[in-house]
């Protein structure tokens, strides 16, 4: 099971293939108990589906910097 | 001072200055001497003895004439006696064989020109033909300067790039990996340029899933270096970039020499994220692909440099699912090599137990076989046994008629007591 911190907001793509890499790692270690190697899997899985679902969905966009009076930063659509 | 006895001073024959040949002067023309007047009516200022002017007057009316005469022009000569004066200007004269002139760089017109120029060098110089009144000179006001063998460039950036190395600016191991899955990526680049649309087109043909921001500077003219320094200022508060591109297209190393400023090379060696330096053609190299965590050849290679394509993305998830796979797999092809060892083992041990019960039965029934009436009554014994079973061993346990089993070997004969014969004494 990932850490709380990292089931709280929604993984990069690249912090989904970093925990797909952990969970392989875990899953090829002596010790780990069967029930255990299952969740992992389901979890490696759950990763998996969601980074293919991204993959699926993102494309690539293009905007402009811009700094607000108030010294703050925003985005706004360059096209 | 003899101009001609100096360091790289020209000789008679002029043979270094072929390399960079001056305009013929014009021929000096003669002019009759006029004959002055000392007194009398003048009909202008100066034109008598009495209607004398004061020095300020010609040397400042000279000035004027002289500025009106001439439109700037390039003035091609030798640089001597350059002073970089405490006051921030720079002066020095040009000349040729004949000629020199007095030049002054004023502090506020140096950034235009690459570096200072060192003695000997043959420039052409642009600026100003002008009197300074104080002294009575000529002099000329210089804006630019271009060296011969483009030399003040050389120089500018053999200076710059030595003030970078000695702060460790230069160093290979200051260089940072780029991410290998940048998310946004911040493009320091003009709005309209060549060098944006063609990062745009590489990302869309790759279906590259990242946001581009563009942060906007000009990237050529005076106001280039200030503003890729504020683009780079900008990005380092706003803080939303996993990695930044300053690029430009391709044009005329002029063009490009904001690039090789050491403001714009110490703001890009300044940024807070991994940086890719895109400036002009394979062939240009400038200061900041020197202090660029990468140099990309061209603005294209530098968006292929950042990005991973769709494909590769796929490749990488399918790479994952492999490995998870097969992680799992062989997990439980082990639990499964285990389970069977554990099975044969547990029959095995079964075996030996069963095996070693029937060795103990096989004891025990002898001892009881040996034990058994049976084996007596097979020597010839018999057994009488009442109706409940048990054996009657003595004549008390008998009555008149009463009915009884006589066990033998190989069988059970119903009996009966018959009456007891008179003669025996009744016990």
């Amino acid at each position: 099971m990932a850490p709380p911190a990292k089931r709280a907001r929604t993984l990069t793509f690249e912090e989904r293939l970093a925990r797909l890499e952990e969970i392989a790692s875990e899953l090829d270690a002596e010790n780990v108990d069967l029930a255990k190697a299952l969740s992992l899997f389901e979890e490696g899985i759950e990763h998996l589906r969601s980074a293919a679902a991204e993959l699926a969905s993102a494309e690539a966009t293009v905007q402009r910097l811009v700094e607000r009076a108030d010294g703050t930063f925003g985005v706004a659509d360059a096209e | 001072m003899n101009p001609s006895r100096r360091r790289g001073a020209p000789s008679e024959s002029g043979s270094e200055l072929e390399l960079f040949p001056a305009a013929e002067p014009p021929a000096s023309r003669v002019v009759e001497e006029p004959l002055p007047n000392y007194r009398g009516a003048a009909s202008y200022p100066g034109e008598t003895a009495e209607a004398a002017i004061a020095v300020s007057t010609l040397t400042e009316t000279a000035r004027d004439i002289l500025e009106g005469a001439f439109i700037p022009v390039w003035v091609r000569g030798e640089v001597t006696d350059f002073k970089a004066h405490r006051n921030g200007h720079w002066y020095f004269a040009l000349r040729d064989s004949r000629s020199q002139i007095r030049c002054v760089v004023w502090n506020r017109d140096q950034r235009r020109i690459p570096a200072p120029p060192d003695d000997g060098m043959l420039v052409a110089a642009f600026g100003r033909l002008t009197v300074y009144p104080a002294r009575g000179e000529m002099q000329f006001t210089v804006v630019r300067i271009e060296a011969e063998g483009d030399g003040l460039r050389r120089k500018a950036l053999e200076i710059t790039r030595a003030r970078l190395a000695a702060d460790g600016l230069l160093a290979p191991e200051r260089k940072r990996a780029l991410p290998r899955f940048a998310r946004v990526i911040a493009v320091v680049t003009s709005p309209d340029g060549a060098a944006l649309h063609d990062i745009v087109a590489v990302i869309r043909r790759r279906r590259a899933q990242v946001r581009l921001v563009v942060v906007p500077a000009a990237v050529q003219g005076d106001s280039a270096p200030q503003e890729l320094c504020y683009a780079l200022d900008q990005i380092n508060r706003w803080r939303g970039a996993d990695l930044v591109i300053v690029s430009r297209g391709g044009g005329s190393r002029e063009d490009m020499w904001a690039f090789n400023n050491e403001r714009v090379a110490r703001a890009v060696a300044a940024c807070y994220a991994p940086t890719i330096s895109a400036v002009g053609h394979e062939v240009d190299l400038s200061i900041c692909d020197l202090v660029a965590d990468h140099r990309a050849p061209t603005p294209s290679a530098a968006a292929e440099t950042a990005t991973l394509s769709k494909t590769e993305l796929e490749t990488e998830l399918r790479r994952a699912g492999h490995r998870l796979r097969a992680s799992i797999a062989a997990k439980f092809s082990a639990d499964r090599d285990h389970l069977r060892h554990a099975a044969r083992d547990l029959v095995s041990a079964g075996v030996r137990q069963t095996s070693m019960r029937r060795a103990s039965l096989e004891r025990v029934s002898g001892r009881l076989h040996a034990l058994s009436p049976v084996a007596t009554m097979a020597r010839g014994y018999s057994v009488a046994r009442g109706s409940d079973g048990r054996a009657l061993t003595s004549l008390s346990q008998f009555t008149e008629d009463m009915p009884f089993d006589l066990v033998l070997r190989d069988g059970t004969v119903p009996a009966k007591a018959w009456p007891r014969p008179r003669s025996e004494p009744a016990p």
